[in-house]
């Protein structure tokens, strides 16, 4: 019972994660985009945690949901916020 | 004509990537499974280094040379976005920081500190607990980047950067080079183990991993510096 329901969990959070990843390719304001693509590294965070690796979900957490996002948002405001 | 040969170079992809990843189990207990690195580092890691946390065994130990690789690829691209970004300090027109909103000021200032001793803590307990250099040293640059976004007048002193990079990058190499000298290897241990699941205990790996922590934090913050204080 307990397996089923991680199981579903887990698919659900797949699924999230692809729906998050087509955004973030096919968003036009780029601001949209990196926020769904932080959002992707957050439910990569959760799943990594449900594999039983939370040395890698640590790195992902701080390194793809934090850090790159803010990189990104950086360089928007100094580049272009809209892609043509 | 080119939509139709990317389609099939596409197919072609993803069909190799299918029968080449169809037998690995991913997310089975691969413990008892036939991957054998795996296993004997579970069995034996505990006790040959000392560190009660076996990734950190692994990635510190085992393949310690691995983690110089990394580091010095992280300090590649450091030093890569940093040529890029150049500009020469007299052609700067004196931008004049747009002080932050109250909420943000003091949201920064309260939770600095405290960002902070998370990362310490986080490569400090390395050996112990999950997290490490790279974790903990990511976290220390988080906390900086809300000190660029909370108190824009506050400048972080770029000297010190390098000379903290620079000094964490020896300690590393030094170690490795003195478990050369000492037990036959790099990155060999040489001091004491001590007793599993203590601060003090796994010999060199809590060095290393403070060393990989200031190193990390210090390009990280370089990084985010670079960035936000070079206006075009």
């Amino acid at each position: 019972m307990e397996d089923a329901l991680k199981q579903i969990a887990e698919a659900i959070l797949v699924i999230l994660m692809l729906g998050g990843a087509v955004c973030a390719c096919i968003f036009k304001d780029l601001l949209n985009a990196v926020i769904a693509a932080a959002f992707v590294s957050l439910i990569a965070t959760i799943l990594f945690y449900f594999l039983q690796a939370p040395d890698v979900a640590m790195a992902e957490a701080s390194i793809g949901a934090a850090l790159t996002t803010a990189i990104f948002v950086i360089a928007i405001r100094k580049t272009k916020r809209f892609e043509e | 004509m080119r939509i139709l040969i990317s389609a099939i170079l596409l197919t072609i992809l993803v069909l190799g990537l299918a029968f080449a990843l169809a037998e690995i189990p991913f997310g089975a207990n691969q413990i008892n499974s036939s991957l054998k690195p795996g296993r004997y580092y579970l069995e034996n890691g505990v006790d040959e280094t000392g560190a009660a946390n076996v990734v950190t065994s692994v990635v510190v130990t085992y393949r310690g040379f691995d983690t110089l690789g990394e580091v010095t690829i992280l300090f590649i691209a450091a030093i890569g976005l940093g040529a890029v970004l150049y500009t020469r300090r007299k052609q700067l027109p004196e931008v004049k920081p747009r002080s932050a909103s109250l909420i943000l000021q003091t949201g920064c200032r309260f939770l600095f500190p405290l960002i902070l001793v998370f990362g310490a803590y986080i490569f400090i307990h390395g050996h112990l607990s999950p997290g490490g250099g790279f974790q903990g040293g990511v976290i220390v640059a988080s906390a900086f980047l809300l000190v660029y976004l909370g108190c824009a007048e506050r400048k972080i002193p770029r000297r010190g950067l390098s000379a903290t990079e620079s000094l964490a990058g020896l300690v590393f190499v030094t170690v490795g080079l003195l478990g050369l000298v000492y037990g036959g290897e790099f990155l060999q241990n040489f001091l004491p183990q001590g007793t599993v699941n203590t601060l003090f205990s796994a010999g060199v790996i809590p060095i290393i991993y403070i060393a990989i922590g200031f190193k990390v934090g210090a390009e990280l913050t370089g990084v985010v510096a670079d960035l936000l204080e070079k206006r075009q």
